[in-house]
């Protein structure tokens, strides 16, 4: 932490109240770090910037580069045609179908998922017997690799599978349905599944957000005699703000990104009734081998989720984060 | 902070790692054998025969060669064949193409000859091609050879003769109203009349290819195929014939997501395990069946099995015989050691070499070994070949590859939405992709 507070104060204290003296010839010298931290901050920074910089940086610089070529991906980029790949993605109903798929799954999320991690998150956070055990149950989906969960999903699915007896067995015969096959549920049976998968992460991210509510509160709120369902309304739940926000943001973040389930487990179709940006992006870069197309759809795949991810944090995260660091250090 | 290390050791072993990282990262998946200084060389050869009985057959002629070549050694490398075409894509982009490789033919071939990375075999084979006929030129660009079939395929019905029976069908159908009243009386006796595996897309893609092969003169289909276009009539009169046949509702519950080939649960491992009764697919399927379903299991099959061609479209003006196809072959990455990737490729065509893979239930590609198909049905498939003048390739590998894909990709957006899908889309599909070119 000492070291920590030193490279914080000397990069964000104001340049004028360490800087020397001004030379005589009326320039003003940066305020020069020892040689001990200039070495610090290479050692400590540079491996993580030289990856970051090759591995996320340079490929996005050259896919958006690429874009802008009728290529197939083989031979030397010489069909020039400028924004047209750029324009073509955009005009083209798949992948405006694409992204609104991304955006009905980030939705449903936020309106599906989150109330039920949260009721799940207080229900485990009381003391019961096997309650770790009931812990461990609900995160294990979230373990298990998305291609083994796909798999698995994919056969408990099939027509007359484990799903459709299941539920013929409890007298809901008549609600079975293709639901893999049928392009107006399909994208519904994949929520289904990418829900069974991640409400164990929400979960456990929520119950790390209670523990952190000081029962001081609670108790405090007992004593004044409001409920339970008072406590929880206008204490508990105010308190898990933050949590809720972090959760909201790497949700949809992931709904943008949802590719490995539906790739396995219906190849984005029928008839793109599943195809998201990333299974589009897929299709043409790979499968139809069309580079240049494909990697233009990669770059507003990127743009999009970037410039939602900058919003979030600017008027949203905000609030959670500013100050923080800093206040941690001072 | 107490420590005995100094910055600069820090900085060292930094250096290291990020180093370390690098090599890691730009290191070669080595796939290429090559040359050693004693004249043994290792081929590499990545393939999509991963189940038995060609990877078999495959196995075991490596082996004989071996046993003859003993400066000739392989690692063989089975793929998948839905996970295959991205794979080599990306290593021939990388330069890092195995020595030899699986390879299609067509449009599909023609597409990867771009990358510069496939080698013209014209000066190692030329003295024996001819002996495999007209269907090795399929296998040229420009006049140059840059694949050798090992197979060639055709595609038509596959059907139970046992499942025919119970519905009352005494012959396979030559019409399609025939088809389509087989279609009835197999769901009347309630067996799902024909599986299709359109989670692929490609299967579906058959049928719309042999309603245009049926629709278009011979002439205009090679035209087609030589300028990229689907703006002839006729292809859009396919569409349509489609579109009735769709009515008749043929296919097994859910097809939209079944899988061609993959596991007990696919189009092929119906059929094989008597779950539906016809299929158009390739004459590979019973190739696949065998791996579909227990080795007992088929052996009491194969008599049940039966093939004809798809049936002649009442009116149309295309070639009724004309058939729908392609072969299977490798090609020879440009590092490949010569003449050993070559010769290589030569042996698979031998006689002795092909009557293994007839064997394997595969139309060999040399016509000397024939006579080794053994299974009855692959027995009617070469008969229809004999007596056909014409065959078309597959149309999504005759075009360039995303011309190819966007075909595909329309007929299977028409599947799953035949009574709303224009039958224009399928045209309008592929001339939108043939702007792309």
């Amino acid at each position: 932490m000492t070291e920590l507070k030193g490279v914080t104060a000397a990069a964000g204290a104001p340049a004028a109240a360490v800087a020397p003296p001004a030379s005589p010839a009326g320039r003003r010298h940066r305020p020069r770090r020892p040689r001990r931290q200039v070495v610090e901050l290479v050692v400590l920074l540079g491996p993580a910037l030289v990856l970051f910089a090759s591995f996320v940086l340079l490929p996005i610089c050259i896919s958006a580069y690429y874009g802008l070529f009728n290529w197939t991906g083989y031979g030397p980029l010489s069909d020039f045609t400028g924004l047209h790949n750029y324009k073509l993605v955009l005009d083209d109903p798949v992948f405006r179908s694409s992204l609104l798929h991304n955006l009905i799954i980030a939705a449903l999320s936020l309106v599906i998922q989150l109330p039920i991690s949260i009721a799940i998150a207080l229900l485990l956070n009381r003391r019961m017997r096997g309650g770790s055990f009931l812990r461990m149950a609900v995160f294990a989906p979230y373990v298990v690799s998305q291609a083994t969960t796909a798999v698995l999903w994919l056969l408990l699915l099939q027509p007359g599978g484990f799903v459709d007896e299941l539920m013929k067995a409890v007298g809901l015969g008549g609600l079975v349905q293709e639901w893999l096959a049928n392009p107006t549920i399909v994208l519904y049976t994949m929520f289904v599944v990418l829900t069974w998968q991640f409400i164990g992460f929400g979960v456990i991210l929520l119950l790390a957000g209670l523990q952190s509510i000081p029962a001081e509160l609670r108790e405090a709120a007992a004593i004044d005699g409001a409920s339970a369902w008072q406590t929880t309304r206008r204490i508990t739940l105010p308190l898990l703000g933050p949590t809720v926000r972090i959760w909201i943001f790497l949700s949809m973040i992931g709904s943008l990104q949802v590719f490995d389930l539906v790739w396995i487990m219906t190849l984005g179709g029928p008839a793109n009734a599943s195809s998201t940006m990333v299974t589009y992006m897929i299709f043409f870069g790979f499968h139809s081998l069309e580079f240049g197309y494909g990697s233009a759809a990669a770059v507003i795949l990127f743009v999009i989720s970037f410039v939602l991810a900058f919003l979030y944090q600017r008027f949203v995260l905000r609030r959670d984060t500013d100050g923080a660091l800093t206040r941690a250090v001072r | 902070m107490r420590s005995t290390r100094t910055p600069r050791k820090y900085a060292a072993v930094a250096m290291a790692s990020v180093a370390a990282l690098l090599l890691a990262a730009c290191g070669s998946s080595g796939s290429s054998g090559g040359n050693s200084a004693s004249g043994k060389v290792t081929l590499t050869w990545w393939s999509n025969a991963n189940a038995n009985p060609l990877l078999g057959v495959f196995q075991t002629l490596m082996k004989s060669y071996h046993a003859s070549h003993p400066n000739v050694s392989f690692t063989y490398v089975p793929i998948q064949n839905e996970q295959y075409d991205a794979k080599i894509q990306v290593a021939l982009q990388g330069n890092n193409a195995p020595d030899i490789f699986f390879q299609r033919g067509g449009g599909f071939m023609a597409t990867q000859v771009k990358s510069g990375e496939i080698k013209n075999l014209s000066p190692y084979v030329s003295s024996w091609i001819g002996e495999l006929g007209s269907q090795a030129q399929a296998w040229q660009i420009g006049g140059a050879q840059y694949g050798v079939p090992y197979d060639l395929h055709t595609v038509g019905f596959w059907y139970r003769k046992d499942l025919f029976a119970k519905a009352g069908i005494t012959a396979p159908p030559a019409t399609m109203p025939e088809l389509e009243s087989d279609v009835t009386k197999l769901k009347a006796a309630n067996i799902v009349p024909i599986a299709v595996g359109s989670k692929d897309q490609w299967p579906d893609a058959f049928y719309y290819d042999y309603f245009a092969v049926r629709e278009c003169s011979v002439a205009t289909l090679e035209a087609a195929v030589k300028n990229v276009t689907a703006n002839a009539p006729c292809f859009a009169k396919a569409g349509t014939d489609l579109k009735s046949f769709m009515a008749t509702n043929p296919f097994q519950p859910a097809f939209l997501n079944t899988p061609a080939q993959t596991g007990a649960g696919s189009s092929a491992g119906m059929v094989a395990s008597g779950k539906a009764a016809m299929e158009l697919q390739g004459d590979w399927d019973p190739s696949v069946f065998q791996a579909l379903v227990p080795k007992s299991e088929w052996q009491s099959d194969t008599t049940d099995l039966g093939w004809f061609g798809f049936p002649a479209v009442p009116g149309a003006p295309g070639n009724a015989t004309a058939l729908l196809g392609g072969s299977d072959g490798n090609s020879c990455s440009n590092s490949a050691p010569e003449p050993a990737c070559a010769d290589f490729l030569q042996y698979l065509d031998s006689a002795s070499a092909q009557k293994l893979v007839a064997g394997a239930s595969l139309l060999p590609a040399n016509p000397a070994a024939a006579s080794a198909v053994s299974l009855s049905a692959d027995q009617s498939v070469l008969q229809a070949s004999k007596a056909s003048s014409f065959t078309q390739e597959y149309l999504d590998l005759a075009w360039p590859t995303n011309v190819g894909t966007a075909l595909d990709a329309a007929v299977a957006t028409f599947f799953a939405k035949p009574t709303t899908t224009s039958t224009q889309s399928i045209v309008a599909a592929i001339d939108q992709a043939a702007t792309q070119q």
